[in-house]
């Protein structure tokens, strides 16, 4: 793999303490964001991709914090770095575009202003050249008469164009990495593919490098070139999408692709992962997954599982053959 | 059995008179007994709307809904042979009661077994659903989204009914979960002969469990068909647009036109003609002035479509042009 790394998240802990306890909603997560690169961050509800990414901005709802761990940008710890510096990166060099973009966006502030406010804060500029620069904005992301729809309430726009809005103020400052978290999960499936495309193109034009999070693996499949899967607050496997997907290197991965139904190759059974993910505050002893493996042994249940690194990718897995004798006999993609 | 639904209009009325909203506008809808008929469309195009009118949530303002032949009633005995699985696992529970509570007041008030059989019944149906016997003292809370859902199908499943209606069952649960409630519906499917109203926006979950689908858009059924037939030869350019639009598993980029440009556009406004004639990459001036019928193509008589040029036009391609990437590292 090239190494031109623009993001590194190292080891990165996240706790929230409750009333039943704390919960490692990060567990030792840790990746690279590739320059140019577009990563998916892949896993199901409860695995940890949202706060992961929040973490990064230092964005973590109250009382979420930030354990252990790094967030490399531009020689700058984001973890350590100070509350000004953090909010000079926040939005400028890295921004972020969230799930829901009603509640996101500020329903009292008509959505011109929203964008030029991003300019006008961090680069200087001034109310009007902030506004022309929100016009254009508005245009790249394909908004129809921007003149006019600068002037509305996000009330008044569909959803794909709110998440457009969205899109506009986080490139409005030429940020160099886009963090994304499932923005097109609530928009209808025409208009997912319209957004999806729109960031695509975006990327090329403005150079950005994009971090994806999603539950969506044909989303991944079809949009991000590598891939980070979580499962139970740890990132369990990280490679090209074209591997993973192609060749699993964790049961879990593994699971996951063959409980999909997928469009193109309609199967007789789909496969759920049997059992359900683990109580984060008491997780299990050893690799986490262990519980639910089919392909589990002894050396499964105690010990720490890191990511091992080979051939340009990693898995946790101390036994990863056995999901590739897996897919060797069955395969996950056809012809794959 | 046949199930007819006629319905001209639903009943969403505005605050701000006197603008009608439209939900369902002039639909004909026929489920076969043992059937699986999918209902796909994006939101707002009608597809809950039409379930809730069918299971009696919701009077249709016009037309009727006949079941084996007759006109609906609105009497409870009645409307138990037809019932509903909700999307969300998460409200669609009372959340004070415990499952056994939930199934054993459906048995009760409806009769279904004499009073001392009510709890063997119930272990019957918990078990019927893969959901082993403690699940019946448990509160939804206790449970997982997936096992709620399982919940929600053996209430439905309390009534005996010969009609299950399920309203986007696993959009909100996780991935590796809805295969488990996707291939619980096909088993009931077999054992109890069941007949499904499966509704989704989800076409790869459609293809994978019913026989025959309709793809609705602003309230109106634009395409119906077996769903071979339907995702290998789609007649209608929205339908050809939504499979185009639908991302696979085949790692690789998608090339950059999109599948379907624009917005819906309002339901409480809907264009001239043709509703999908603003966003139709093949609109010609006719699909501005008249509205096409649903119509079956020549010797096609299951497949219908409501298009000027479904029959005339081959086919469009309706595959996304795919750049496979190479494998290995970046």
């Amino acid at each position: 793999m090239s190494s031109d790394p623009v993001l590194e998240v190292r080891g990165l802990h996240v706790e929230i303490p409750t009333t039943r306890g704390v919960v490692h909603a990060v567990d030792g997560a840790s990746f690279t964001l590739e320059r140019g690169g577009v990563l998916g961050l892949v896993g199901e509800s409860g695995c940890g991709k949202t706060m992961t990414l929040r973490a990064i901005l230092g964005l973590l709802p109250h009382p979420a914090r930030i354990v252990s761990g790094e967030v490399l940008y531009d020689g700058v710890d984001l973890v350590r770095a100070s509350k000004a510096a953090l909010r000079d990166v926040r939005g400028r060099a890295i921004s972020f575009i969230f799930q829901e973009p009603m509640t996101a966006l500020n329903p009292v502030m008509r959505v011109g202003a929203q964008i030029a406010e991003g300019p006008q804060r961090h680069i200087g500029y001034s109310r009007s050249e902030a506004h022309v620069r929100a016009l254009e904005l508005m245009r790249v992301v394909g908004i129809p008469d921007p003149e006019q729809r600068a002037q509305a309430w996000p009330h008044e726009l569909s959803g794909g164009m709110r998440q457009r809005v969205m899109i506009a103020i986080a490139l409005a400052c030429g940020p160099k990495v886009v963090l994304c978290d499932e923005p097109t999960t609530a928009l209808d499936v025409t208009i997912q593919d319209q957004i999806l495309k729109l960031l695509l193109a975006l990327r090329d034009e403005f150079g950005a490098s994009i971090v994806f999070v999603t539950h969506d693996l044909a989303v991944v499949a079809q949009t991000c070139r590598n891939v980070a899967v979580m499962y139970a607050g740890e990132v369990i496997e990280t490679g090209s999408v074209a591997d993973v997907f192609r060749e699993p290197h964790h049961p879990y991965t593994l699971g996951l692709l063959r409980s999909v139904p997928d469009f193109e190759n309609v199967g007789e059974v789909l496969e759920p992962i049997p059992g359900a993910p683990p109580d984060l505050v008491r997780p299990p002893s050893g690799c986490r997954f262990h519980p639910r493996c089919a392909f589990v042994q002894d050396d499964c249940r105690s010990g720490a599982f890191p990511l091992r690194e080979h051939g340009g990718r990693a898995t946790s897995c101390i036994h990863h053959e056995v999901a590739i004798e897996s897919v060797r006999e069955h395969s996950v993609i056809p012809g794959g | 059995m046949e199930f007819k639904v006629r319905d001209s209009v639903g009943r969403r009325l505005r605050r701000l008179p006197p603008e009608i909203l439209r939900a369902v506008d002039g639909v004909d809808l026929t489920i076969g007994r043992g059937e699986a008929l999918g209902l796909v469309g994006e939101s707002g195009c009608g597809k809950s709307t039409i379930a809730r009118c069918i299971v009696g949530l919701y009077k249709p303002t016009a037309g009727e809904v006949r079941f084996n032949g007759a006109v609906l009633q609105r009497e409870r005995s009645e409307r138990r042979h037809m019932q509903i699985v909700f999307q969300d696992p998460y409200s669609s529970l009372n959340p004070r009661m415990t499952v056994r509570q939930v199934l054993a007041e459906l048995l009760r008030v409806h009769e279904m077994v004499p009073a001392g059989q009510i709890d063997a019944r119930c272990r019957e149906l918990i078990d019927l659903v893969g959901l082993g016997s403690q699940c019946l003292h448990a509160h939804p809370r206790q449970l997982s989204g997936g096992q709620r859902q399982r919940v929600s199908i053996a209430r439905a499943l309390a009534l005996e009914p010969e009609l299950l209606v399920a309203d986007e069952p696993v959009s909100a649960l996780d991935v590796s979960v809805q295969a488990n409630v996707l291939n619980l519906l096909e088993r009931l499917r077999e054992q109890l002969g069941l007949t499904l109203l499966f509704i989704a926006h989800n076409l790869a979950v459609v293809r994978h469990v019913c026989d025959r689908v309709a793809v609705m858009y602003l309230g109106r059924i634009v395409e119906e068909a077996s769903t071979e037939e339907l995702f290998s030869s789609p007649r209608h350019p929205y339908t050809q647009g939504l499979l185009k639009a639908i991302p696979r598993l085949v790692p690789g980029r998608a090339s950059g036109a999109v599948a379907v440009a624009g917005d819906p556009p309002s339901p409480i406004h809907p264009p001239s003609g043709c509703r999908f004639h603003p966003r139709c990459p093949l609109a010609q001036p006719v699909c501005h002035e008249q509205d096409p019928a649903l119509v079956a193509g020549p010797g096609a008589s299951a497949h219908l479509a409501a298009c000027h040029f479904a029959w005339t036009a081959a086919p469009a391609a309706h595959r996304p042009e795919v750049e496979l990437e190479a494998g290995g590292a970046a």
